[in-house]
């Protein structure tokens, strides 16, 4: 791998140990990807942030570290939110370790936002190339904004947050955001939803495993996009695709679709996947919710009392964006909750059977939180709520 | 004495017997950082310590979180003196540089080919590994 002076001079130690392990890292990787150089990075959404996934030993590494971060970079969702765990139920003993790994990033000058949409607080631009790790994230970042990130382990988006930059490979170059299969949605005259983008994305990704889709036949709004990327992500391993006349890439670039395999779905096959058994819990905002969900969801509670448990996840700054449609959505007894979600919570495991509005949820709330999962609209997951 | 030219992963130089397993190994849950033991039922290496030994595997495999087991190891005084894979990948490549195991793959052959027990050295800078042992037949 081919590295400028500045950065040999890392590998060296002349910034210390902590930056000398954090280029190790991003030269090894770049090794084992076939990179022949880095590049410079716009923001980094780091990993690893939950006490869970890394245990004592994961903190213990993070705790003898010593650097700041030079872009800025954000955490993942973790099991619960900083502010408010207590109220959500979250055993002392966990919350107290989780906050020894939050405050041991804090450290390391990462904003302690633990969020699946980082774009909602520091949007990247076109052609950016970032180090994101959450998956729902990277597909919105490359996807929709057309920005270019691989989904980056723990340790690789820290050093990249450390150092700058990470190994340029994959979907940084050019030639790998080639659609590689084509999915013909026969869907006109329907008007779909969040929800049935969900859907929609849940089945396709598992048809298309881990290649690039081309989408035709729909108009998805960035809300639409962020629920269809989520779920393509979780059923299959997608972490870009284009959309015909909607996403960037595709209307700048425009890409020669005529070869590629094709694949069909059909409305039916979207509206199978909801159904209407009973629930014991409502949980929206997977991945996080944007400024328009949360004004929707106000709108559709507005002067009703929640029967359910009801759940809406998002990113703190986003709340403290939106103090007043918040707190209006709160007053119907509805609770909304950063840092954390219904996959990554511990509390999500009390419930049976949990309604959400997310293909991505729906997805992994079965195993995440051994719970049966029901996909409906928003419309749908009030009405039900407020039953 | 049979020189090896492979690729440099992690740095440091280690040297000590070899252990070889001719399968992948997953350190989250296959290994006990606590007692430095391959633990995974029906691992080659089932009940063998490598601890303090030249670890050579095809490749890991297994959850990232793998990196810290590797960590841990290294921590409680368990951890392989050296790594050598036949294809490094970015868990073992983690867990060898956060832990400070010099670590080396693509060395011409494979791993399995090594026999367990010979001495070795591997330098994981420049890529090196030297053996004092046999080829076994492929």
């Amino acid at each position: 791998m081919e590295l400028e002076p500045g950065d040999e001079r890392i590998l060296a130690g002349e910034s210390g140990e902590t930056r000398r392990q954090m280029m190790e890292l991003l030269v090894a990787l770049g090794k084992v990807f076939g990179a022949e150089r880095l590049v410079r990075i716009k923001s980094a959404q780091v990993s690893g942030a939950s006490y869970k996934t890394i245990g004592k030993y994961g903190l213990e590494w993070l705790n003898q570290l010593d650097a700041k971060a030079v872009v800025p970079a954000v955490l993942n969702p973790i099991g619960m939110p900083r502010g408010r765990w207590e109220e959500m139920g979250i055993d002392r003993d966990f919350a107290e370790k989780q906050q020894a790994v939050i405050a041991a990033y804090g450290r390391l000058g990462i904003r302690l936002e633990c969020t699946c949409t980082p774009y909602y607080l520091n949007s990247p631009a076109f052609g950016d190339h970032l180090a994101w790790s959450e998956s729902s994230a990277v597909s919105y970042a490359n996807s929709v904004i057309g920005a270019r990130t691989n989904r980056e382990g723990g340790p690789g988006a820290l050093a990249a947050a450390l150092i700058g930059k990470t190994p340029c490979y994959g979907l940084h170059l050019t030639e790998n955001r080639k659609p590689k299969v084509l999915v013909q949605v026969e869907a006109r005259g329907t008007d779909l939803s969040i929800a049935h983008y969900g859907a929609l994305g849940y089945h396709a990704g598992k048809l298309v495993g881990n290649r690039i889709p081309y989408f035709t036949g729909i108009r998805p709004d960035p809300d639409g996009l962020k629920a269809l990327g989520a779920a393509m992500a979780a059923t299959g391993a997608v972490a870009l695709y284009h959309v015909e006349g909607v996403t960037l890439e595709a209307v700048k670039t425009g890409f020669d679709t005529n070869r590629l395999e094709k694949i069909t779905v059909t409305k039916e096959e979207i509206r199978r996947l909801f159904t209407d058994i009973p629930v014991d819990a409502i949980a929206v905002g997977c991945p996080h919710c944007s400024a328009n969900e949360l004004a929707r969801i106000a709108a559709l509670l507005e002067g009703k009392r929640v029967t359910l448990p009801f759940y809406i996840f998002v990113a703190q700054g986003v709340i403290d964006a939106n103090r007043a449609t918040v707190a209006s959505i709160e007053k119907s007894g509805a609770k909304v909750y950063a840092d954390t979600c219904m996959v990554v919570s511990p509390v999500m495991e009390r419930y049976k059977a949990i309604m959400v509005n997310s293909g991505k949820a729906l997805a992994y709330v079965p195993d995440m939180c051994g719970a049966v999962s029901r996909i409906g609209t928003i419309e749908d997951c009030v009405r039900v709520g407020t039953a | 004495m049979l020189h090896f030219a492979g690729r440099g992963i992690a740095r440091g130089t280690g040297s000590g017997e070899l252990l070889v397993s001719p399968a992948p190994i997953s350190f989250l849950s296959g290994v006990d950082p606590d007692t430095g033991m391959v633990v995974e039922t029906g691992h080659p290496l089932q009940g063998q310590k490598i601890a303090g030994k030249v670890l050579a595997f095809p490749y890991g495999k297994g959850s990232t979180v793998g990196s810290y087991v590797l960590y841990a190891m290294s921590r409680n005084g368990n951890a392989p003196v050296a790594i050598i894979n036949d294809e490094a990948e970015p868990i073992i490549a983690t867990g060898a540089i956060i832990a400070k195991i010099p670590m080396v793959d693509r060395i011409g052959i494979s791993v399995s080919r090594l026999r367990s027990g010979a001495r070795v050295m591997v330098d994981g800078v420049t890529g090196s590994v030297v053996y004092d042992g046999e080829i076994l037949p492929a």
